[in-house]
């Protein structure tokens, strides 16, 4: 029995140090955020955790990288044909394996696009000015456009590559149907050309990725990590706790009140940077009478000194200060800096300034001021209601008198799309990294095709042709001569109410070396340890 | 006899569609699904498509009728969210809620009989005293706080137990189990305890107030002056007779564990049908919202109507009430 005691004992020890061993070689990264990967079918689910995790396993034909800059992926080069502007030419990358020893080639891409355009695809609106994508040679492929489109590639940096016998074979061939409630062979499997291989997932549980010891950008990126473990953890305290007590190595979304506690612990860093999300209020001006205001007859929104009025009374610096304890960079634009237009003059915020905002109400004829009701999400941006709080009460400075109705996301968005709400709190992220995706949902008017989040009621003829007209604008200077024009215009017309870009905060140990990448996609390939 | 059951039965039927109706009513009414499934880019053409294909511009009592029926089939629907059928979802989910409510159930029971018996007999002394102190703490804490000051203190401070998670689990058939790994054991601890406190006092609680009562009747008295040794006279005699009511609250209270685990779970990362439930609410995720309040639903009917037969076999005076009229 003793015996059996000092076995079992020594066994212990053993297993242990060789736990230990393991974790000092320090390949596996273990790696949690709050949510996971809806499905594995890269083309059934345009979503930011979904694409991160897709992002390791399957590679789109160009990419974002670590800073956010367009890069290669398996396209080596990429050019619009001179004869023709609506045409795209793709130069494949040679050599290129999918995980299962197929070879990559122009028929696996053309096949790939072509998926990604089925009706259950999520991915389709990002295509829709695609006309046909054709096969030139082996390693080559044009895609037609119906009309110039000069920043089709813009759209391409999530458009993953399968194999086309793969996913024949497994019956695959239709993106999997989310609202039909479809499960298919690839949102459980997978087979790209990425530098992890899926090892196991259970969804919401746990996902383990091996290196891809076949990956064609070997000696291009560090590539120090050999196998990633991903749990999400829903409790911000427990995520943080996890990397508190060494559990995990990474954690994406940590809490702006834990971020000292992290950074102050021996071993372990954060590092933050500018991310793609703006923050803003919209006002609906176009409305002929509020429903939730206490001027009959009338919408004080309608007159643009209002508007402005409510812009110099909020007081930016205070929101970051106080409310966001200085994890925000207040902003005038609702435009992220990456995105293709910003301007450090569009993004200087205005002095915030009571008595001109008084002012400017009196002679718009509301010195009494008014009453609305404002509303705010409570659950999907860093503080939001705590920045409408903050806003209540700094527009009580200049007699507007807001009522809060804070509700969760699932709520509030339904609001905006369904145009009920007349004052409302929205985030913005810019996935192409071009004004047009701002236009094109917030400024232009609602359409069936246009508008679908410009609560606003703004219709300006003017504006919504140049939106239109910037779909198909080649030439890259005139272009963004009508960039810098909407842009005018919408700040002149006062059309939103600005707040902060968001700040992003990943937790790490600080053998870890690794940028935060601006639409919060961390891409492992390119990490490196000390 | 009969007619009571049938009663009792018809009654039990009678909430369970009420259930169905609430929770068909709040998450048809509350939130909008389409927005979440179609995401930013969505045109105003493509979410009208999407009402129309999901069926929720039908008449609302179509709906529910349709959804009662597939219920009755064990047909939740798809979910919203990973596009699974709920009941698979559920099913795959349940043996880590189930395991987790059986091992907080135990050391509820365990642990609150233990103590209740100890604090019964060790009456005025300063350690009975502390135990009391300390169970108000069970009690007033929320159970998410518990819960991040467990890990804090074991996972964070000391680095002894998981802050998260199942551990290493064993499939058997079609049961994950996390009872039979060194990990899966310890990833339990904590959660378990969290868990398990609120009721654990609460019956620590009843078992002493019983355990006094019961030890100043004459019959331990005599117990006693028989001369039969103390422990024997605690345990056979005392204990036996304050179990009868521990059983019933027990057994009530197991019903709310499954219920509360959803907080725990959510604190503990715990894979379960709880955590399941709390996705789905952020998701607006209606399918599996639906299922899960019918679940719990009906384990809670179904409890209740359990201890209701308990009730007409013990006792007779309930079935045989027209007997009593006259009494």
């Amino acid at each position: 029995m003793k015996n059996l005691v000092i076995r079992l004992g020594i066994g212990a020890v053993a297993l242990t140090l060789a736990a230990a061993a393991t974790a000092a070689s320090a390949e596996t990264l273990r790696w949690a955020r709050s949510g996971d990967s809806l499905t594995l079918d890269p083309h059934a689910q345009n979503e930011g955790p979904t694409h991160t995790l897709a992002h390791q396993i399957y590679e789109p034909l160009l990419h974002r990288d670590m800073a956010g800059q367009i890069t290669p992926g398996l396209a080596t080069g990429w050019k619009a044909l001179a004869d023709n502007p609506n045409v795209w030419r793709f130069t494949l990358r040679k050599g290129v394996k999918f995980h299962d020893g197929a070879d990559f080639t122009a028929d696996d891409a053309v096949y790939s696009f072509n998926r990604a355009m089925m009706p259950t695809s999520a991915m389709k609106e990002l295509l829709t000015s695609v006309k046909e994508v054709r096969k030139v040679d082996d390693h080559t492929i044009d895609m037609e456009t119906n009309g110039p489109n000069p920043l089709l590639i813009n759209n391409l940096t999530n458009l993953f590559m399968m194999d086309a016998g793969w996913t024949e074979a497994n019956g695959a061939s239709a993106p999997q149907d989310v609202a039909a409630g479809e499960t298919t062979f690839a949102a459980q499997n997978t087979n790209g050309t990425g530098a992890f291989m899926l090892e196991s997932r259970v969804p919401d549980q746990k996902t383990v990725l091996k290196a891809n010891p076949n990956y064609w950008g070997k000696g291009t990126f560090p590539l120090a990590v050999s196998e990633i473990i991903y749990t999400p953890i829903q409790s911000a305290a427990t995520r943080v706790a996890a990397l508190l007590s060494g559990e995990v190595d990474f954690i994406q979304d940590v809490p702006v009140q834990d971020l000292g506690r992290v950074g102050s612990q021996s071993g372990l860093k954060v590092v933050t940077a500018a991310q793609n999300r703006v923050i803003f209020f919209g006002m609906n001006s176009g409305k002929a009478d509020l429903e939730t205001d206490n001027v009959s007859g009338k919408n004080p929104f309608a007159d643009v000194r209002v508007r402005r009025a409510m812009n110099i009374a909020i007081n930016r610096d205070a929101i970051k200060k106080v409310v966001m304890r200085d994890q925000s960079s207040p902003t005038n634009v609702i435009m992220p800096p990456f995105v293709n237009g910003w301007t450090s003059e569009l993004d200087a915020i205005p002095a915030h300034d009571v008595a001109a905002a008084k002012a400017l109400m009196a002679e718009a004829g509301y010195g009494d001021g008014f009453s609305v009701t404002l509303n705010c999400p409570n659950d999907r941006y860093i503080n939001d209601e705590a920045i409408c709080q903050a806003a209540v009460g700094m527009l009580g400075q200049i007699g507007i008198k807001v009522n809060l109705d804070a509700k969760p996301k699932a709520q509030h968005f339904p609001m905006i799309t369904n145009k009920t709400t007349e004052f409302y709190m929205l985030g913005w992220g810019v996935p192409t990294f071009d004004s047009h995706y701002i236009f094109n949902f917030l400024v232009h008017a609602t359409t069936e095709n246009r508008g679908s989040w410009n609560n606003t009621g703004y219709d300006n003829a003017d504006v919504n042709a140049k939106v239109v007209a910037l779909e198909s604008e080649t030439d890259l200077d005139r272009r963004n001569a009508i960039i810098g024009e909407i842009w005018a215009q919408v700040q002149e017309d006062q059309l939103y109410l600005p707040i902060h870009n968001q700040v992003l905060n990943w937790g790490m140990k600080d053998g870890i070396n690794f940028d935060v990448q601006p639409e919060d996609q961390p891409h492992f390939k390119y990490l490196t340890m000390n | 006899m009969v007619i009571i059951l049938a009663r009792r039965i018809a009654q039990a039927v009678l909430v369970l569609l009420l259930v169905a109706l609430i929770s068909f009513a709040i998450f048809r009414f509350v939130g909008n699904p389409v927005e979440n499934i179609l995401g930013q880019e969505a045109t105003v053409q493509d979410r009208n498509e999407m009402i129309e294909r999901m069926g929720l511009n039908d008449p609302i009592p179509v709906q529910y009728a349709r959804f009662v029926w597939d219920a009755l089939h064990f047909d939740f629907g798809i979910s919203y969210r990973t596009a699974e059928p709920v009941a698979e979802l559920i099913a795959s989910r349940l043996p880590a809620t189930l395991e987790l409510a059986f091992i907080s159930a135990l050391f509820a029971l365990v642990a609150g009989i233990l103590l209740g018996i100890f604090t019964a007999i060790s009456r005025g002394r300063f350690l009975a005293g502390l135990v009391m102190t300390t169970s108000l703490v069970g009690v007033s804490l929320p159970t998410f706080l518990i819960g991040v000051l467990l890990i804090w203190l074991f996972a964070v401070e000391l680095g002894v137990l998981p802050s998260f998670g199942r551990g290493d689990t064993v499939r058997l058939g079609f049961w994950e189990t996390g009872l039979l790994t060194a990990s899966g054991l310890k990833s339990l601890i904590l959660p378990a305890i969290t868990l398990g406190l609120y009721q654990m006092t609460l019956i620590m609680r009843l078992v002493r107030s019983e355990m006094l009562e019961v030890l100043r009747q004459d019959f331990i008295k005599f117990a006693r002056a028989r001369g039969l040794p103390e422990r024997m006279v605690l345990l056979r005699h005392a204990l036996r007779n304050t179990l009868v009511p521990v059983t019933t609250v027990a057994g009530l209270q197991l019903g709310s564990i499954v219920a509360f685990a959803i907080i725990t779970e959510t604190v503990f990362q715990w894979p379960g049908v709880g955590l399941m439930f709390i996705n789905a609410v952020y998701f607006v995720d209606i399918p599996v919202m639906s299922a899960y309040l019918l679940l719990v639903g009906t384990l809670f009917v179904l409890i209740n109507f359990i201890v209701d037969l308990l009730y007409l076999a013990i006792d007779p005076r309930i079935r045989d009430r027209n007997l009593r009229g006259g009494g």
